[in-house]
């Protein structure tokens, strides 16, 4: 058992608790919505999560309350929500555990952000792939209705939030906030030209939230412990309240831990995660998902909190922290992620579109050990030709394995050049598809 | 769940069939949403499972509930990889092959399918049960190597494991490994619920 007090986890962790209408009222669920609708006026709302300081647990880290207070003042006509639930980042897995294990919980957090956005209608996107946890969202959105948590009369308050699940088709750029709008409107998921932003002219051009499962489900615990409570965890004033960080690769004890923010990656890893799967030193971990540059031992004393694993040189991301072992080949790796963005670039903009599919044939080439030593300088030269000149931030995710991978294990390149050069040299091969 | 006999002898236009069999499905989709567009997804899945895959009749046919134009309708379609525009064995194995599951062997995985089935990525076994396909992240990186078979995820998987679910899938159709609802690390005293 954890030393830290779970939040978010705190009803799944208890024997038997299976995810119900009854059990998560039974639990104390849905009293915060109960507390607020028709009593609190929808600004107050806000007010409270501005104060607690919670951010979004996506990736970008913004401050939620500051998201909802962009959206125009007394607009006349619909305003949405919408959930992202794509959880697609390579190395994330908790939105997946809140959603198949406590749906009640990220239900009565979208009530709560509609009634505090004006938002009558809500949709979660979730991920094509999350069969089982569309349905299970799809019976818990049934039972709320039934018990007059959602519908066009909540709790008898005369405030209409409709809430429908929207599967995803297999496509990482839709966790992007405008792709996903993009995607719910019908379309091909695209990331759009911001400004505006989705605050303004969001789901069909009206104004709308994009708001993370895991921030969502923050939110019943902001409004009924109090947003002075919530501030007071993790690492104040700017990274406030737990993250549920997600640990794979080679530790022992793989899986979802729900900490304070700013306890450190040593505490994570080796504490919680049981340590080393096969008691070999760590090499490399990613603090956060694909897109975050790899850190290495030198950071394992690095606090778990948006800023210090900033100032780091990497991000807190959407807390998927992925811990590779001595002896793992960090060019390969690298190839790997790049593989990912390769095959996930949406294709709009022409430096992360042509520069994907040109990092991707050089990191194939070094790893097929067919490299030579230019290709460095060409890896570098499109990595800066890609990051900053996208639409999205896509651009500046998929250089960051290989710049970070350069930075801390070039030999490892090298060496690898090397070893093709010496073989040329004895067996000079036909080049072929150079560029 | 594959494609209905001869439509045209019935005396339907084949421009016609979801709206024949789904209409209730249909029109509660479009209730969900303002705008009709917004139903294309939702109603691309619904001619999937019916037929196993979209064909372009299906593409046509949606296209003109929605009032959208056949291309409107194959430019989304084409973008996202769980839409099959082409006919896939009749389980779909999926296996995550992004870094995470890969330092847990995913590699081997595939290897599995390739010498026990025959078959590699993008392939389909001759018996039509089987297609393999090397997929990006799946959101199971703590429970890796992985797989997703039609609408369900496999993890943790060990050869005994995998050998297990090919064996019950080609015997029943279905394979009690399957997992979910997802919690990792398990609790210790954890009572194995119905998914």
């Amino acid at each position: 058992m954890s030393k830290h007090e779970p939040i978010l986890l705190k009803n799944m962790l208890q024997p038997g608790y299976s995810g119900s209408l009854q059990d998560y009222e039974r639990a104390g669920g849905y009293q915060a919505l109960r507390k607020v609708v028709g009593n609190v006026p929808p600004a107050e709302v806000t007010a409270t999560v501005m104060k607690s300081g919670l951010r979004g647990r996506g990736g970008a880290g913004f401050p939620t309350g500051v998201k909802w207070g962009f959206l125009p003042k007394g607009y006349q006509g619909p305003r949405y929500l919408c959930c992202n639930a794509d959880e697609s980042e390579p190395g994330t897995f908790k939105d997946r555990q809140l959603i198949e294990r406590d749906p009640h919980q990220i239900l009565e957090g979208i009530v709560l952000a509609c009634y505090a956005i004006g938002a009558e209608s809500a949709y979660i996107y979730i991920r094509g792939e999350f069969v089982l946890g569309a349905r299970i969202l799809e019976v818990a959105i049934a039972e709320a209705r039934t018990a007059g948590y959602i519908g066009t009369n909540v709790l008898g308050s005369g405030i209409t939030a409709n809430v429908w699940v929207h599967r995803g088709a297999g496509a990482y750029i839709c966790g992007e906030e405008t792709a996903l709008l993009e995607s719910l409107e019908g379309k091909r998921g695209l990331p759009r030209v911001k400004p505006p932003f989705p605050a303004t002219h969001g789901l069909y051009n009206k104004p709308t939230v994009v708001n993370n499962v895991e921030t969502l489900a923050n939110l019943p615990h902001i409004i009924s412990r109090g947003p002075e409570w919530f501030a007071s965890i993790g690492s104040p004033p700017k990274s406030t309240g737990t993250r549920i960080f997600c640990v794979s690769g080679h530790v022992k004890r793989s899986g979802n831990y729900e900490v304070p923010m700013g306890i450190t990656f040593r505490e994570l890893i080796y504490e919680q995660a049981g340590g080393m799967r096969s008691n070999k030193p760590l090499k490399a971990f990613i603090p956060g998902g694909a897109s975050a540059p790899f850190l290495t031992p030198d950071h394992l004393d690095v606090k778990l909190d948006f800023e210090s694993v900033a100032a780091a040189g990497s991000m807190l991301g959407s807390g998927g922290v992925t811990v590779m072992e001595e002896g793992t080949d960090m060019v390969w790796a690298a190839l790997r992620l790049m593989e990912f963005f390769y095959h996930e670039s949406c294709g709009k903009c022409s430096p992360c579109r042509e520069g994907s599919a040109w990092l991707v044939q050089t990191m194939r080439r070094i790893v097929a050990k067919r490299g030579r030593m230019e290709d460095l300088e060409t890896l570098i030269d499109l990595c800066k030709n890609i990051e900053g000149r996208t639409v999205c931030a896509f651009g500046d995710a998929e250089v960051s394995p290989i710049r970070s991978t350069l930075k801390h294990w070039r030999p490892e390149y090298v060496t690898l050049i090397q070893e093709a050069e010496a073989a040329n040299l004895i067996r000079p091969e036909q080049i072929v598809g150079r560029h | 769940m594959r494609a209905i006999e001869a439509p045209a002898s019935h005396g339907h236009r084949e421009s016609e069939m979801l709206k024949e069999k789904y209409q209730k499905e249909i029109d509660e989709i479009l209730s969900r949403y303002p705008v009709k567009r917004s139903a294309l997804i939702p109603l691309l899945y619904l001619a999937q499972q019916d037929e196993g895959f979209v064909s372009e009749a299906a593409m046509k046919e949606i296209a003109g509930l929605l009032r959208l134009t056949p291309p409107q309708v194959y430019e989304t379609a084409t973008f996202y990889t769980m839409l099959n525009l082409k006919r896939v064995g009749k389980f779909h194995l999926q296996v995550c092959k992004s870094l995470m599951c890969a330092l847990a062997g995913s590699d081997t995985v595939i290897g599995w399918v390739k010498t026990k089935l025959r078959i590699g990525p993008g392939e389909t076994t001759a018996d039509g049960l089987f297609t393999l396909s090397a997929v990006e992240c799946l959101a199971a990186c703590g429970t890796a190597p992985m797989m997703q078979v039609n609408e369900d995820y496999y993890e943790r998987l060990t050869e005994e494991k995998f050998d297990r679910v090919l064996a019950d899938l080609k015997k029943d159709g279905i394979c009690s490994l399957k997992t979910g609802p997802f919690m990792w690390p398990e609790l210790a005293n954890a009572v194995k619920r119905e998914a």
